[in-house]
């Protein structure tokens, strides 16, 4: 039915580009008057299609541009709203409940795209944070430092697990199946350091994280609090 | 306005690189122009002194020195290669005979000095001629080596290493007007160094969230005021400008101004956010203006007032049609960079097709030029180029559909006294001056 939606969309380009029109407004926001005379929900889905690979895509080189993510990632967030206006986007969503097949397709793409946004950004703080230990900081964190930030990390990643099993969910495959789901499956929290990637191979690799052992999370903690005291370089005045 | 720039002839002087150009610098006579590539390499041309007898050569930048800032590096822990390629250069003032310039690539800045040699000592008691040492005791009789002038030489050598401070892509240096410390900037965070202290530095912004979901806006550019050491900007991906005063805290996490122009309803999409995203903030020479380029426009902004800006000058409008396009092929994803003439009085931005804009402040008027061999003849005038948005295409018009989106202007320098510009079209370089006479 997307597939369809989509061929149909480019057609309608290229006869306006024929006509000399020079204005496409199928991607307009719909506050947008011109955006009125426009099928929006198939004309947002070809532009949410699109940004959703060039996110996956950014994820997938092996340091991403930064700018580029959130900037991805914020036009993502943009199309999401005006596809499903009444939809808010948490962090961590629950699973859909719309009761059309359309509608349930585009919930549970807003549970799963903005739970793998949140975990694939997550999985760069993680990452950045980890791989600082052994570097000889140019700035030393003070003695002491509040640890605080370690336990809702850890809390966020388990929250995660639910929503990613959207992800597999039968319905989405005509939306993500040129993604390498691969990635889903690669284990995240090997304790040697040549394991740790950042990118999409161990992105939402979260669904694991309920079967960590204690060995491995105590692991995890202590490389977490020691790198977490290294991380903040103090000012000046510090 | 440049309506009689001439393109000097650059078919000698220009460098035909395999590698993209990614930075051009002048310094801070203008003698010297540097300029960075995506291979690590960093260029200087001279500017040759005028000579009366040769009128060919008055004023020409030839090559002066040429060395490897940074190579690849492997980050081992990240499995990761760190990119040779100079995002930025900037010069320090001049203080002796010597030039001193930092490069940086995405994770570390380094200071070089670039000094002559042309004399060399003669006349060595311990060694031959040809360096071979002399047995001690065949020697009966001491000398005075004595200095002979030798074909000049100019060598560049690394003075300072400033690393492992950046866990994000560095982005901007600016050199502090206290001409003793800078400021490194990458994605989320901006660091304060003294030129002398390699082991340290100071983390100045912060914007790193405690929680990278809740991460929206990085850090575009970064530059310090060119005469008050205290105060310095940042731009960010959602357009809009913080200035900073370093005498306030000592983390300037909250800014002393924030400046930004509300969003026009009527043009909002999708992209608008994309678009507004400023890829370079520049001061102006005077101190009281700065100018921000975004994906469309320059703008330049009053310091005295956060609430818009003072001027708009649009770079290509025509554009704005396009931007799914450009969306799907990443185009709208390109910083441009933008700079003043030494007066303040025009600036100048990049564009596509090699084309570049220059915006009269004074007259408003605004003019397009194109940096390419194929158009241009050597020592002739620069035609000006039009764009044609639809309807009839007028001859010499280019249409939009036409252009080159591979052909992109994004570094572009202009000499801090003269009327003379330095445009790097993908891995060449263009030299342009205005002989208005």
């Amino acid at each position: 039915m997307l597939s369809k939606g989509l061929k149909r969309k480019r057609e309608e380009e290229e006869k306006k580009e024929e006509e000399g029109l020079s204005v496409d407004s199928w991607w307009l926001d719909q506050g947008h008057p011109a955006a009125a005379q426009t099928p929006p929900p198939v004309a947002s889905s070809s532009l949410f299609d699109l940004s959703v690979l060039k996110l996956h895509h950014s994820l997938r080189q092996g340091e991403p541009d930064l700018r580029h993510l959130v900037l991805v990632v914020n036009t993502l967030r943009r199309i999401q709203e005006s596809m499903e206006p009444t939809t808010s986007l948490p962090p961590v969503s629950m699973p859909p409940t719309a009761p059309s097949v359309a509608d349930s397709l585009l919930a549970s793409s807003d549970a799963a795209l903005s739970a793998s946004m949140a975990s694939l950004l997550e999985d760069l703080n993680h990452i950045e944070d980890l791989n600082q230990v052994p570097q000889p900081q140019a700035d030393e964190g003070p003695p002491g430092r509040s640890v605080g930030g370690v336990p809702p990390n850890l809390g966020a990643l388990d929250l995660l697990g639910p929503a990613t099993g959207c992800l597999l969910d039968d319905g989405l495959e005509g939306l993500f199946e040129d993604i390498d789901t691969s990635m889903y499956d690669s284990e995240l929290w090997v304790p040697a350091s040549e394991g740790l990637k950042p990118g999409p191979e161990n992105g939402p690799a979260k669904e694991e994280t309920p079967e960590l052992d204690e060995a491995e999370l105590d692991y995890l903690m202590d490389v977490l609090v020691g790198t977490q005291a290294l991380e903040r370089p103090p000012g000046p005045g510090r | 306005m440049p309506v009689n720039t001439k393109r000097q002839d650059t078919w000698k002087g220009i460098v035909q690189r395999s590698d993209i150009i990614s930075t051009v610098e002048f310094n801070y006579s203008g003698d010297l122009l540097a300029t960075g590539d995506k291979g690590g390499r960093v260029v200087i041309f001279q500017r040759e002194q005028e000579n009366k007898g040769r009128t060919h050569s008055r004023g020409e930048y030839n090559v002066y020195s040429t060395f490897q800032s940074h190579e690849p590096e492997f980050d081992y822990l990240k499995s990761l290669e760190i990119e040779e390629k100079i995002n930025k250069i900037r010069w320090l003032p001049q203080q002796n005979a010597a030039h001193f310039l930092l490069s940086t690539n995405d994770k570390t800045i380094k200071l070089w000095k670039i000094s002559e040699r042309d004399k060399r000592a003669e006349g060595y008691n311990l060694k031959d001629e040809d360096g071979r040492l002399r047995d001690p005791f065949r020697i009966t009789a001491l000398r005075v080596p004595i200095l002979k002038p030798m074909d000049l030489m100019v060598e560049a050598s690394p003075r300072r290493i400033f690393a492992n401070a950046h866990t994000y892509h560095i982005n901007s240096i600016s050199v502090n007007s206290d001409h003793e410390t800078y400021l490194s900037a990458d994605d989320l965070r901006i660091n304060l160094w003294h030129l002398e202290i390699t082991d340290r530095s100071f983390n100045i912004v912060d914007i790193k969230p405690a929680n990278m979901e809740e991460l929206t806006e990085v850090i575009t550019a970064a530059e310090f005021h060119p005469h008050q050491c205290n105060v310095l900007v940042y731009s960010s991906s959602k357009g809009t400008i913080r200035l900073c005063d370093m005498r306030s805290s000592a983390l300037c996490d909250r800014h002393a101004k924030f400046f930004e122009e509300p969003e026009d309803p009527s043009s909002r999409s999708f992209f608008s956010e994309i678009i507004s995203s400023i890829s370079d903030v520049k001061f102006s020479h005077s101190g009281r203006y700065m100018m921000t380029r975004d994906y469309l426009s320059v703008k330049v902004w009053d310091l005295n007032m956060e609430g818009r800006p003072v001027e708009t000058h649009q770079v290509h409008e025509y554009l704005r049609s396009k931007l799914c396009s450009l969306y799907e092929n990443d185009c709208i994803f390109d910083k441009f960079e933008c700079c003043w003439n030494g007066s303040d009085s025009a600036i100048m931005t990049g564009s596509y097709n090699n084309f570049f804009r220059m915006f009269d402040r004074n007259t408003r008027r605004d003019v397009t030029l194109e940096a390419s061999r194929e158009n241009s003849k050597p020592r002739a005038c620069l035609k000006p180029r039009k764009v044609c948005t639809g309807g009839k295409r007028k001859k010499d018009e280019i249409s939009v559909d036409s252009l080159d989106f591979n052909k992109k202007i994004l570094h572009t320098a202009w000499h801090p006294m003269e009327s003379i510009i330095a445009v790097a079209a993908t891995n060449n370089l263009y030299i342009f001056q205005d002989k208005i006479n």
